[in-house]
C-alpha cells in the first residue's frame, strides 16, 4: 500500500518542483524588495520627521495587526475595483513585500536608534554630510545589531509564503494539497512538503542562531 | 467602485461578524492554553541533562520553527483520518495551533530561564535548597516575571495565526468575511471589517503588554508579532 502511495507520489515529482521553485521564487524576489524597502522605511523613520515616523508606525501597526491572510484577500480582490489589473503572483509579490518591508522597516530602526549619540555627532563633528553619517557611521553598526533578527525575518517570510497558496498560486503547499486529492495519505504528503521547507529554512535558523552568538558574545554577555 | 462601499450590508452582516469575532476569541484562548501546556513540557524536557530527553523535544521545536503553520494544520486535517481520527475542523484547528505556538512558547520560557544569573543559582545551592525548591522559589518567579510581555506577544501571533483555520472551512472572522465576499460580491466590506475586528484584538493585546512590561518593570519586547 505504501510502496504503491510512493510510486504515484514519485510520478508528482515534476509538480513538486515546480512547488519548491514558486515557492523560491516568491520568497526571493518579496525578500530582495522588501530589505530594499524596508531599510528606506527603517530609515525615515528615524529621520528626525514626527510626521514620518508616526505614519510609517500606523502603517506597521495596521499590517502587524491582521492576519497576512487577510491581507492577500483584500490586496487580490480590491485592487481590481480599484482599477489595477493584477495576477495571483503579483497580488502575492506585493502582499509579502508589503509585509516583509514593514518588519524588516522596525528591526532597522531598532538597529539604528541603538548607535550611541555621541557617534552620530562625532560624524558631525568630522564635517561628514548627512549620506556619509548614514552610510559610513550609523548603518554599519545599526546592521551588527539587526543582522540576527533580520535573518529571523527571513525565515518568518519564507513560511508566509506558503499563505498566498489561498488565492490558488501553485507554491510548494499547494502542491501537497493538490496530491493529497489523488493519493489520500496527509501524513505522507504533508511530510513531504514540511521537509522541503525545513531544507529552505533550517540553514537559516542556523545561521541567525550564529549570528546572535557572535553578537553576544562581542558584547561580552555571559552564555549560560 | 469603492464609492459604493455599502455600510448596509456589513451591519446586516454584523451578527456574523459578532459570532466570528466570539468563536476566534475562544478558540485563541483555548489554544493558547493549550499551547501553554505543550510549551512548558517542552521547555522542561530541554532543559535536562538526560539526552534522551533533550534531544526529542529539540527536534520537535526545530521541525516546527522551520515549516509553515498551513503545512502543519493540512499535516494534521489530511493525516490524522489517516490514522483512524476523525476530528471536527475545530478541534484539528486549535490542535494545530497549539502544537504550533507550543514550541515558540518554549523557547520563551527557556530564554526566561536562562536570564537567572547563575548566581542566584548558586546562593539556592549554598542555602542548602533542594532542585525543586531552588525552581520554585529562586528561578521560577523571576522568570516568569521576564516572560509575560513575550507571550502575550506570542498571543498576538497566534490570534492572526488562527486566521489560517477558515481555510479548513472553520467558522471564525476571516471566515465570516469570506461569507460576506461570496454571498454579495462585497470582498472590500467583508474584509475590511474583518480586518477592523483582529485591530481591534491587536490593540487590545498590544496594550495588555505594555501594560505588564511596565507592571512588570521588565523592558517591553517587539518580538515577531
Amino acid at each position: 500500500m505504501i510502496w504503491f502511495q510512493l510510486q504515484s507520489l514519485m510520478g508528482s515529482y515534476p509538480l513538486a518542483l515546480r512547488g519548491l521553485g514558486m515557492t523560491i521564487a516568491l520568497s526571493g524576489i518579496s525578500l530582495v524588495l522588501g530589505t530594499i524597502l524596508g531599510f528606506a522605511l527603517g530609515v525615515l523613520r528615524t529621520s528626525g520627521s514626527r510626521l514620518l515616523d508616526s505614519a510609517i508606525g500606523l502603517w506597521v501597526d495596521l499590517i502587524r495587526g491582521t492576519p497576512f491572510l487577510v491581507q492577500i484577500f483584500l490586496i487580490f480582490f480590491i485592487l481590481p475595483e480599484l482599477g489595477v489589473e493584477l495576477d495571483a503572483f503579483t497580488a502575492g509579490i506585493i502582499a509579502l513585500t508589503n509585509l516583509a518591508a514593514c518588519f524588516i522597516c522596525e528591526i532597522v530602526a531598532a538597529g539604528i536608534r541603538s548607535v550611541p549619540t555621541g557617534q552620530v555627532e562625532a560624524a558631525l563633528a568630522s564635517g561628514l554630510s548627512q549620506w556619509q553619517r548614514m552610510r559610513q557611521v550609523v548603518l554599519p553598526q545599526a546592521m551588527r545589531v539587526s543582522l540576527p533578527p533580520l535573518v529571523g525575518q527571513y525565515v518568518l517570510l519564507i513560511k508566509d509564503s506558503s499563505v498566498v497558496s489561498a488565492i490558488g498560486l501553485t507554491d510548494l503547499t499547494r502542491v501537497g494539497w493538490l496530491v493529497v486529492q489523488r493519493v489520500p495519505n496527509g501524513l505522507l504528503v504533508f511530510a513531504i512538503v514540511g521537509i522541503g521547507y525545513f531544507v529552505v529554512c533550517y540553514p537559516l535558523i542556523l545561521l541567525a542562531r550564529r549570528l546572535e552568538r557572535r553578537m553576544s558574545a562581542a558584547h561580552g554577555e555571559v552564555q549560560l | 467602485m469603492l464609492e459604493n462601499f455599502s455600510f448596509r450590508t456589513i451591519v446586516e452582516y454584523l451578527p456574523l461578524f459578532g459570532q466570528g469575532f466570539a468563536a476566534t476569541l475562544w478558540l485563541s484562548i483555548v489554544s493558547f492554553a493549550g499551547a501553554l501546556a505543550v510549551g512548558i513540557i517542552l521547555c522542561a524536557m530541554n532543559l535536562q541533562r538526560s539526552r534522551l530527553l533533550q534531544l526529542p523535544a529539540k527536534i520537535y521545536i526545530d521541525a516546527i520553527r522551520a515549516t509553515p503553520l498551513l503545512a502543519q494544520l493540512y499535516f494534521l486535517y489530511f493525516g490524522l483520518p489517516r490514522l483512524g481520527l476523525v476530528l471536527p475542523e475545530l478541534v484539528v484547528g486549535i490542535l494545530a495551533l497549539a502544537l504550533n505556538s507550543g514550541a515558540y512558547i518554549a523557547e520563551i520560557i527557556r530564554a526566561g530561564i536562562l536570564s537567572i544569573s547563575r548566581g542566584q543559582v548558586e546562593a539556592g545551592i549554598a542555602s542548602g535548597m533542594t532542585y525543586a525548591q531552588r525552581m520554585r522559589l529562586v528561578i521560577l518567579p523571576q522568570a516568569i516575571r521576564v516572560t509575560i510581555p513575550p507571550l502575550l506577544g506570542q498571543a498576538i501571533v497566534l490570534v492572526k495565526d488562527s486566521a489560517l483555520l477558515s481555510l479548513i472551512s472553520v467558522a471564525e472572522l476571516t471566515r465570516a468575511g469570506q461569507l460576506l465576499a461570496s454571498d454579495r460580491f462585497m470582498p472590500a466590506e467583508g474584509f475590511i471589517t474583518t480586518a477592523a475586528c483582529y485591530l481591534v484584538l491587536y490593540y487590545g493585546l498590544k496594550s495588555l503588554a505594555a501594560f505588564s512590561a511596565r507592571w512588570l518593570g521588565v523592558r517591553p519586547i517587539g518580538s515577531r508579532t
